[in-house]
């Protein structure tokens, strides 16, 4: 438990003296989502409809951004050694270090989007189904981007495979959370989609740091 | 303390080591030699467990894994002197009073530095930090690899008197470097080709 | 037992029975494959709703039905690897993903082929296309990662782990992608929807599947076969079966 709480404090503090490191994939964030009029036109009417899919991977592709930083820095100054020498549970490690990522990665994108929210035209109805989906989906995008960065860490360039590897995943997010916000748009119900993110988030919870922590041995392995 | 039987290992398909077998005692020092490439890192790392690449017996009989200075020192740029002697601390679960801390950051010759992001100290000095998880823990065994490079004169003799001070309380050390050790202790040496 | 499933796992041995019958399953595939083609595009009656193209069924779907099962075997064979440490396992996974991500493409293609004429484009996000597409990311990924990561020991370990997280994530994705397609397309004829099919028409299908595990199984024997030399180059049966050869 010690090196739970101690690991997240550390993260945070390195990631509070380095801001930019946190700030780049919010704003790559946004400016996606921006590209979108650009390209499609500024009609309201079209944008509101395909908003959902748009913001969503939007929020897809600055998070596989920022899960290159979730182990590399600990991987290049040994720190990462030293966990595994140490006779503590590398799934506690691993859980530490999601949440860490959720906290600086996750959890700022579900602020942003109101904003995203006001740029393409979403109704309150939409804003808080978005607002929520992301909410219970960003902790699932930080265990299953883990399992990517965990088994790419050791790699010179692997910020593109870690996207390879592990959009796949998201697959099934991306399709209920999107779900859920047109539900919501459609004025229906939208606890089916609630418990079905849930669930993925719980089975995620089990199983991903299992694979992150065995890939992560991998990486030291050497 | 240590027991190691037959131990080989292949890299990149070259054989490193083969048919390798020694102790450690406690109160001894085990020196490893040999040129660049020899194999000298990638023995430790065996020894230790993050090389799986190998085979015979390796046994250890201790009761804490042993603390181990790399290449990689394990300290964080972004973090200060004391923040990253804390975290060797939290690592290990081991309590570290702050006085501990105090005293091996003045044993380092750190003082002053206490509160410097280890991106702003040279590079002995943040082999000093590096060092300094020996001496705010206790542990039977201590592994280093190349402790002494980036080191200058003064942290040269401190660091001997370091691994004297261990050797006398009946901790064993394995370390690899070509620096002639100059302790009141006989050292076994071990030669890779 | 396990005595057994290691001589199992010898690459030698392997080698050796291979070997043997690499030619008769290499050929008896290929005449299955052969004959099961004649018989669906010559002796199956035109279907009453698809005409003609549907004979491109009978290579759509053995296609589909051999890319799941393949990644299913490679998940198998990365967790014998990861649990015995079985080399000959880690060679059947770097092997079963290119024969895997090929199969998978064809499957895309075929299928597209069939939309053209029943829907009158070369692609549909259909739930069977849509997931075929995203099986054939995942391989895409095993063999991104191990391409990556060539040079290292622990490239065998790294994949095996990716494989088995893909196979646990695949029934996760196949259920979502058909739940996404009922939402966008209610009232649904789905493309590969098989109503009861008179035996005239199942029969070649079942030989058409049966033909392709077999040639599956004799490509998968061959690239095996290749990489066990490639590995063992340095041991002494290979050297003397070169020469022998």
């Amino acid at each position: 438990m010690n090196l739970f709480f101690a690991s997240v404090q550390r993260d945070l503090l390195v990631h509070f003296r380095h801001p930019s490191e946190v700030l780049n994939p919010l704003v790559f964030f946004i400016v996606v989502i921006s590209l979108f009029p650009l390209g499609i036109g500024p009609e309201p009417g079209q944008l509101k409809e395909i908003a959902p899919g748009i913001v969503w991977v939007a929020a897809l592709l600055a998070t596989l951004m920022s899960m290159d930083s979730m182990f590399r820095s600990d991987f290049e100054d040994g720190s990462l050694e030293q966990v595994v020498l140490s006779e503590q549970s590398t799934f506690t490690f691993v859980l530490a270090k999601v949440v860490s990522h959720w906290l600086l990665s996750g959890l700022p994108l579900v602020l942003l989007m109101p904003l995203a929210a006001l740029l393409l035209f979403l109704d309150e109805a939409g804003v808080w189904a978005l607002t929520l989906s992301l909410l219970l989906v960003s902790p699932t995008l930080s265990l299953l981007g883990g399992i990517g960065a965990a088994l790419t860490v050791g790699l010179p360039r692997g910020g593109l495979l870690v996207t390879i590897l592990v959009m796949p995943f998201y697959v099934p997010v991306l399709v209920f959370a999107t779900a859920m916000v047109h539900a919501a748009e459609a004025g229906s119900d939208t606890i089916g989609y609630v418990y079905s993110l849930l669930a993925i988030l719980f089975g995620s919870l089990c199983l991903a740091p299992i694979a992150t922590a065995a890939a992560l041995n991998l990486a030291t392995d050497q | 303390m240590l027991q190691v039987l037959n131990a080989g290992c292949e890299r990149d398909g070259r054989r490193l080591f083969e048919n390798l077998s020694f102790t450690l005692a406690p109160g001894e020092l085990l020196q490893v030699v040999g040129g660049n490439g020899s194999g000298k890192s990638t023995l430790i790392r065996v020894l230790l467990g993050l090389y799986t690449d190998c085979h015979g017996d390796i046994e250890w009989a201790v009761d804490k894994a042993p603390l181990y200075l790399g290449h990689r020192l394990g300290i964080k740029q972004s973090l200060t002197v004391i923040e990253n002697l804390r975290w060797f601390g939290v690592l290990r679960e081991e309590p570290v009073n702050e006085f501990r801390i105090d005293e091996a950051v003045y044993k380092l010759g750190l003082t002053g530095f206490e509160d410097t992001f280890c991106a702003y100290l040279s590079e002995g000095q943040r082999k000093r930090v590096a060092l300094g998880q020996f001496l705010i823990m206790d542990n039977p065994c201590w592994v280093m690899d190349e402790p002494f490079s980036a080191i200058d004169a003064d942290g040269l003799s401190f660091l001997m008197a370091m691994l004297q001070e261990h050797l006398d309380v009946n901790g064993g050390i394995i370390i690899s470097t070509h620096q002639s050790i100059t302790i009141d202790r006989p050292i076994n040496t071990l030669a890779l080709q | 037992m396990f005595n057994w499933l290691h001589r199992l796992g010898s690459s030698k041995i392997f080698f050796e029975i291979s070997g043997r019958w690499q030619v008769s399953l290499l050929s008896l595939s290929l005449l299955m494959l052969a004959g099961g083609s004649v018989w669906a595009l010559l002796f199956v009656p035109p279907d009453y709703q698809q005409g003609n193209s549907v004979r491109i069924m009978y290579i759509h779907v053995p296609a589909a039905i051999l890319a799941q099962s393949g990644y299913v075997m490679m998940a198998g064979a990365a967790a014998i690897f990861l649990i015995w440490r079985i080399k000959l396992a880690d060679i059947a996974v770097k092997c079963i993903a290119p024969v895997g991500a090929s199969i998978t493409f064809l499957a895309l293609v075929t299928g597209a082929i069939w939309g053209k004429p029943t829907w009158g484009a070369w692609w549909v996000w259909d739930a069977r296309l849509t997931s075929t597409l995203v099986l054939f990311f995942l391989y895409v990924g095993v063999i991104a990662l191990r391409a990556a990561m060539e040079r290292q020991a622990s490239a065998g370990r790294a994949c095996a782990i990716l494989a088995l997280v893909g196979v646990v994530n695949l029934p996760v994705i196949k259920f979502s992608v058909e739940w996404w397609y009922t939402l966008h397309q209610p009232a649904s004829f789905s493309l590969m929807e098989k109503p009861a099919m008179p035996a005239e028409m199942w029969l070649p299908l079942l030989v058409m599947v049966f033909a392709f595990y077999l040639f599956f199984f004799a490509i998968l024997i061959l690239r095996i076969r290749n990489e066990i030399l490639v590995r063992e180059k340095n041991a002494d049966w290979v050297k003397r079966w070169l020469e022998v050869r």
